[in-house]
């Protein structure tokens, strides 16, 4: 995202088997709770633990292809764009992933990395 | 018409034939008759020529039954299923069953269809070697398939291949014999008998031509089968499908005039004035005939003339011969053999695998046989059944209807430009008119009504997109062919052939049904993948690997989420009984964990509410530790047995209705179901446990227990249906268990049991749950077979630290904690 590179911090939060594929899992950071998610063509992804309809917890959706169901109401939300998916309107912030080899990093508002789990 | 008289009409056989006959004359002397069918078949009537479908796990024999039992009911027929005429008696007017039941006729129909030929080699009758010819015959089938082990079909015909194709699909190694040189020789020349054999062997079908089969093998059932050049074959199971012939055994000792079949005059009448003899059993002008548009010819004539109407004859036509294997498309009508005063177009394309030839004589078709391509089958039946001179078109004949000038390049105005009187349907003789007008003049909008109305495409099928074509020209946009709701946008299926393809196929992954079934999308979505994942678990319980992935939330986390993304837990209470211990450790676990809410359910239970997500696993853990487990009230599963206390306390209870609703409780938790399954038990008719409202209900009664059903108290209201009344518990539970057993295996994703029934039809479930007691109990094996992998207590398996990543953030990537 173009927006987030202004003063970001590439923060290292685990590696890709952390996450089970076509699954997501949650990074706790100041700013409330990132959903970090994984495809099942192995692609990472993530996005405020938030969804835009009733703020429900997007990392305890079905993930499908590259798009999340949320579980309160089953708005569909791109995991690429962010922007919710079919009739809804709405969108959720989504935050960068670099990839190195397995280990994943993501583009957090500083300061202040801290250890796994 | 004769004057109103009741008379007596007595059909032996409840085949196709007798059942169309039944229609017409419903309709043409509703009143003059009192019907009494024998069915040797221990069923009501179906359709024989969808056996191959049945077999090879495309259709289910529910959806190939004509009349169901309350047809008979509805119009006042007694059938007599499972009972086998043995004698006639035409003097004194009467036929007797193998079971000694006596029924006198006025008018009697003879319609004992057809017997498989068996071939008279040693080793014939050995355990494992069977005909091809009714259900039972399928049901043998599909129970040797289970075996996945080498099956020999003797007969390269039309039977032959269709139950070599089924078995192959069922998962069996198959070898045909066939003792002429090409396939199906008598419809097809060697030419596209050649093509026909390659496309059988393309699918993994072994095929042997010219192959006398000498002796049929082995010791205490059949092992193989050894040809006359010495050739061994291993087999655990043969089909034979080598032929029929008439079965007018019955009709010979009565001492009527029999030839191959029985004779009858063009009215179908025997040498008896007062017998009729219709079907596969019957041989009118010198022919018998065993395609269904001939015998449906046969049942009309015969309904006429019983019905008071002497004019209607039966004539002689040629009928198309297709074969019902998916992806081997087939065409054969008429006279094709050679002959000094005939010619012949032939048109062959080797890369697309076609062959065309036509068969002409004085410039006019006699002969058709198709291959690859088939979509002008009906068009050149159209020129030959008119005798149309085709000298005019004769160059480009071959290429079909869209060459010919003013034709048309697209199949869509192909169908358009087919005349009124143009024959659609083969089977059942309907013609182009007959359908565009009963769609107008009866405003049918679905290949279904067309089908009830019209009976086209209702037989075998294949002129289903014939049919769908006049229904899009007729009703133009609004005509939505894939009438069947598709599970989801990732596929065209609907959720019963998904089901039925999952078992006939024996895929086992969510990605191999994707695969398989050639899904849309790389790995589905949140509606088909959770359906998916409960179709295999309840389809192969010991072998499928539940995908965790795949399940809603709720059901992976073991609790109910909650709006502010918090989640409630409902330990179970067996038949809502519980006690002080209990009641103190939730008050323990409440305190500890500084739970906010508690509730009652409506299922008599405790439920806590706002629980955090971490704390889930320690909640469960102190839960645990008095005994409690989970309540499954996430779950598309069973949620509670409600009961009132019964004969414990109550001064009116009849049984122990707590005692019942606990035993079927410990019974069937855990199991998985379509959608949630709640039930009660009450003691007696008073119903305190609410139990007419349930998905399963027991009212406890002086003399036993009455087993309800299908009732919902949610979305709709809707009180139950009594499926039954039983003795004991025992009954009671077993016809409990069966009854979701069968929803288990029938019921769509999400469906509750109300509208399955609805669906399926009480009375069909009653007679596989009540009437049926082999079927009981194997729905009940099912069931008992499946809780062995499914009773596991989610919450101890969690708490001893199966997937416990779910519960803990990843990382935490702040300053201070925030939870």
């Amino acid at each position: 995202m173009n927006a987030m590179t202004i003063n970001v911090e590439w923060i290292e939060i685990g590696t890709l088997d952390d996450i089970p594929q076509r699954g997501a899992r949650c990074v706790t950071t100041r700013d409330g709770r990132i959903a970090v998610f994984r495809t099942h063509d192995d692609r990472v992804f993530a996005l405020d633990n938030l969804c835009p309809h009733r703020g429900g917890p997007l990392s305890e959706g079905i993930v499908h292809g590259a798009s999340v169901t949320c579980p309160l109401h089953n708005w569909v939300l791109s995991l690429e764009t962010g922007q919710a998916l079919g009739a809804d309107e709405g969108s959720v912030r989504t935050i960068a992933v670099i990839m190195d080899g397995c280990r994943i990093s993501l583009a957090l508002s500083p300061p202040s990395p801290m250890a796994a789990e | 018409m004769p004057e109103k008289v009741t008379e007596k009409l007595v059909i032996i056989g409840n085949g196709m034939a007798p059942g169309r006959m039944l229609e017409h004359l419903l309709e043409a002397a509703p009143e003059h008759y009192r019907v009494t069918i024998f069915n040797a078949e221990p069923r009501v009537n179906y359709d024989r020529i969808m056996l191959s479908p049945v077999l090879s796990g495309e259709k289910s024999f529910e959806e190939i039954v004509i009349h169901g039992d309350g047809w008979y009911i509805a119009n006042g027929i007694t059938l007599y299923k499972g009972h086998r005429i043995v004698a006639i008696d035409r003097e004194a007017g009467t036929v007797t069953s193998d079971q000694g039941t006596v029924e006198s006729y006025d008018k009697l129909v003879i319609a004992t269809g057809s017997v498989p030929f068996v071939i008279p080699v040693p080793g014939k009758n050995l355990p494992g070697v069977i005909t091809y010819r009714d259900l039972d015959d399928v049901n043998a089938m599909l129970l040797a398939a289970q075996s996945r082990q080498k099956a020999v079909v003797i007969g390269g015909g039309l039977l032959g291949l269709e139950a070599a194709a089924g078995l192959k699909e069922r998962g069996m190694d198959v070898t045909v014999l066939h003792v002429m040189p090409t396939l199906m020789e008598r419809q097809l020349d060697p030419a596209a008998g050649y093509l026909l054999q390659k496309a059988v062997e393309a699918r993994g079908i072994n095929i042997m031509t010219k192959a006398n089969t000498k002796e049929i093998f082995g010791t205490a059932k059949v092992e193989g089968v050894e040809l006359a050049d010495g050739t061994i074959i291993p087999a655990s199971l043969v089909v034979m499908a080598v032929g029929i012939r008439p079965n007018a055994g019955l009709a010979k000792d009565a001492g009527l005039v029999v030839n191959r079949g029985i004779v009858t005059d063009a009215g179908m009448q025997t040498s008896d004035p007062n017998i009729f003899a219709i079907g596969e059993c019957a041989e009118v002008g010198g022919n018998v005939y065993g395609l269904v548009a001939p015998l449906y010819e046969m049942a009309r004539v015969t309904a006429a003339r019983l019905a008071g109407d002497s004019q209607p004859c039966f004539v002689h036509s040629d009928t198309p011969t297709k074969l019902k294997v998916t992806g081997i498309d087939l065409y054969s009508l008429g006279d094709f053999a050679d002959g000094d005063d005939r010619e012949e177009i032939i048109l062959r394309d080797a890369t697309a695998g076609i062959y065309k030839r036509l068969v002409l004589k004085d410039n006019r078709i006699i002969g058709t046989v198709l291959f690859g391509e088939t979509g002008d089958g009906p068009w050149f039946n159209d020129l030959k059944k008119k005798e149309t001179d085709i000298a005019a078109m004769r160059d480009t004949l071959i290429f079909g209807q869209a060459f010919q000038g003013g034709g048309a390049a697209d199949p869509l105005s192909a169908v358009a430009a087919l005349a009124d009187d143009a024959e659609i349907c083969g089977c059942n003789g309907v013609c182009k008119g007959k359908i565009t007008g009963a769609i107008q003049s009866k405003g049918l909008t679905s290949l279904d009504d067309v089908r009830t109305h019209t009976k086209a495409s209702a037989s075998c099928g294949t002129c289903t997109g014939l049919v769908e074509k006049l229904m899009q020209l007729a009703l133009g946009e609004s005509y939505n062919p894939a009438a069947i709701q598709p599970m989801c946008s990732c596929t065209t299926l609907g959720h019963d052939e998904v089901r039925r393809l999952i078992k006939a196929k024996g895929i086992k992954t969510i990605p191999a049904v994707m695969q398989e079934l050639e899904w849309k999308t790389s790995c589905g979505c949140a509606k088909c993948r959770p359906a998916l994942n409960y179709y295999l678990v309840a389809d192969w319980p010991d072998q499928y690997a539940d995908d965790y992935q795949s399940r809603f939330v709720n059901e992976r986390v073991h609790a109910n989420i909650q709006k502010d993304g918090t989640y409630s837990v409902v330990p179970r209470m067996w038949g809502g009984m519980t006690s002080s211990k209990e009641l103190r450790a939730i008050a323990d676990v409440v305190d500890k964990f500084a739970i906010p809410a508690v509730k009652v359910t409506g299922g008599q239970r405790i439920d806590m509410l706002g629980v955090k997500k971490e704390d889930l696993p320690a909640v469960w853990s102190d839960l645990g530790k008095a005994g409690f487990v989970s309540g499954h009230a996430y779950a598309k599963g069973l949620r509670t047995v409600k009961t009132c206390v019964g004969t414990d306390w109550c001064r009116f209870g009849t049984q122990d209705s707590t005692g019942l609703g606990i035993r079927i409780e410990k019974f069937m938790w855990g199991s998985w179901t379509p959608a949630k399954v709640k039930m009660g038990v009450s003691g007696c008719p008073r119903n305190c446990a609410e139990a007419t409202c349930k998905d399963v209900g027991v009212i406890c009664v002086d003399s036993g227990y009455e087993i309800h059903f299908a009732g919902a108290a949610g979305l709709d209201i809707k009180g139950t249906e009594i499926l039954g009344s039983v003795r004991t518990e025992d009954e009671a539970l077993e016809v409990i268990v069966a009854l979701v057993q069968m929803y288990r295996e029938q019921g769509r994703y999400l469906e509750r049991i109300y509208k399955w029934a609805k669906r399926i039809g009480i009375d069909e479930i009653k007679r596989q749950v009540i009437s049926d007691l082999t079927r009981r109990g194997d729905y009940f094996d099912r069931f008992v077979f499946s809780q062995r992998f499914a009773q596991v207590d989610p919450w101890s398996e969690r708490v001893s630290g199966k997937d416990k990543h779910e519960f803990r953030p990843m990382a935490v990537a702040a300053l201070e904690p925030a939870e």
